[in-house]
């Protein structure tokens, strides 16, 4: 059955009918949820979200032909896996920033350009994204963030350098920044 | 709509139960794929999430007898059934057999009603004919049936 089940993926790709794939990815944090659209990683869910909600989610915003795929998630799970070994600095997937709009989309944006191993404060954020008063919303967005370690909010702290917020909890926040050498 | 992966997870091996018995092993997996694609073709537009089983099995059956129809109709040797939920009391080795040789439609009537467990509008739905006509294929599959069986 499962090599029934991974043609019909196959094909309903081939054809234009899987809208999204997921696979679930280990991590030393825990289980991740992957998922991708054709055009690129649309989620990424943290260890503490329930799945099954995160799957209902994408299938009512995005699309209900939605799939476990696994081999449609390959090059995420291996720059991930790379990464969590210290191994990638920089990651080089195609996103897609549809579940994200407006000011977060940019603040979003923003934060995907933070450099490996720096920090930004969310003042800068809200600045980068057009609107430097918008701190409050700078931290909406990261907590919105629906591609966190991808897109790296981890690498957002107050200006007096606490932690702030994280979607993993505060412990992951950390031991990403130690990852990267920053604490 | 739930996402389509959970129609796989609760049906994938029903459905392939069902197709088995229809078509035979071999061609079983292709009826799957068919079934499967053109369910997900249809899901986004789908109105009623109430009855996703029968709505599943429904097609499946639609693919059997599209394939017994490319297949001119020559009835398929059906050597083992399995995974079918089985509703008829007692079906005594072979009658499956017996089911696969009849006409397509008297074969996916039964088949639909005492294997899956579908009510006479759904099969009519299935077969896509007015619930007497498929009350009709029913009756009459069921009649050649005991002929054969007696």
């Amino acid at each position: 059955m499962k090599a029934t089940l991974e043609r019909l993926a196959d094909r309903a790709s081939d054809e234009g009918l899987l809208d999204v794939a997921y696979a679930m990815s280990d991590s030393p944090f825990g289980p991740l949820l992957l998922a991708a659209t054709p055009r690129g990683l649309v989620k990424l869910s943290l260890p503490g979200h329930d799945p099954e909600q995160t799957l209902e989610d994408l299938a009512a915003r995005i699309s209900p032909r939605l799939l476990e795929a696994p081999s449609r998630l390959d090059q995420a799970r291996r720059e991930l896996d790379l990464y969590f070994e210290g191994k990638l600095t920089q990651f080089d997937l195609p996103l897609d920033w549809q579940l994200s709009r407006d000011f977060r989309r940019r603040a979003l944006r923003a934060i995907d350009r933070i450099p490996y191993g720096k920090t930004r404060s969310y003042t800068e954020i809200a600045r980068s994204a057009g609107n430097e008063r918008a701190v409050r919303a700078a931290g909406t967005a990261c907590g919105a963030n629906p591609i966190p370690i991808v897109v790296p909010c981890h690498r957002v702290l107050r200006t007096s350098g606490a932690l702030g917020g994280y979607g993993g909890g505060l412990p992951m926040k950390e031991a990403l920044l130690k990852l990267e050498g920053i604490r | 709509m739930p996402p389509f992966q959970t129609l796989l997870d609760d049906h994938a091996a029903e459905v392939m139960g069902v197709l088995r018995g229809a078509v035979g092993r071999t061609d079983a997996d292709d009826c799957f794929q068919e079934t499967f694609l053109a369910a997900l073709r249809a899901y986004p537009k789908l109105k009623d999430a109430s009855n996703l089983r029968g709505w599943l099995l429904t097609i499946a059956h639609r693919k059997a007898i599209d394939h017994h129809r490319a297949n001119g109709r020559r009835a398929l040797p059906v050597a083992e059934v399995v995974e079918v939920a089985v509703s008829d009391p007692e079906p005594g080795d072979g009658i499956w057999e017996v089911v696969g040789a009849l006409p397509p439609k008297q074969r996916a009537a039964v088949a639909l009603r005492y294997g899956s467990d579908l009510p006479h509008a759904e099969i009519a739905a299935a077969l896509g004919c007015s619930p007497e006509a498929a009350r009709r294929s029913l009756h009459e599959g069921i009649k050649r049936l005991r002929k054969e069986l007696a």
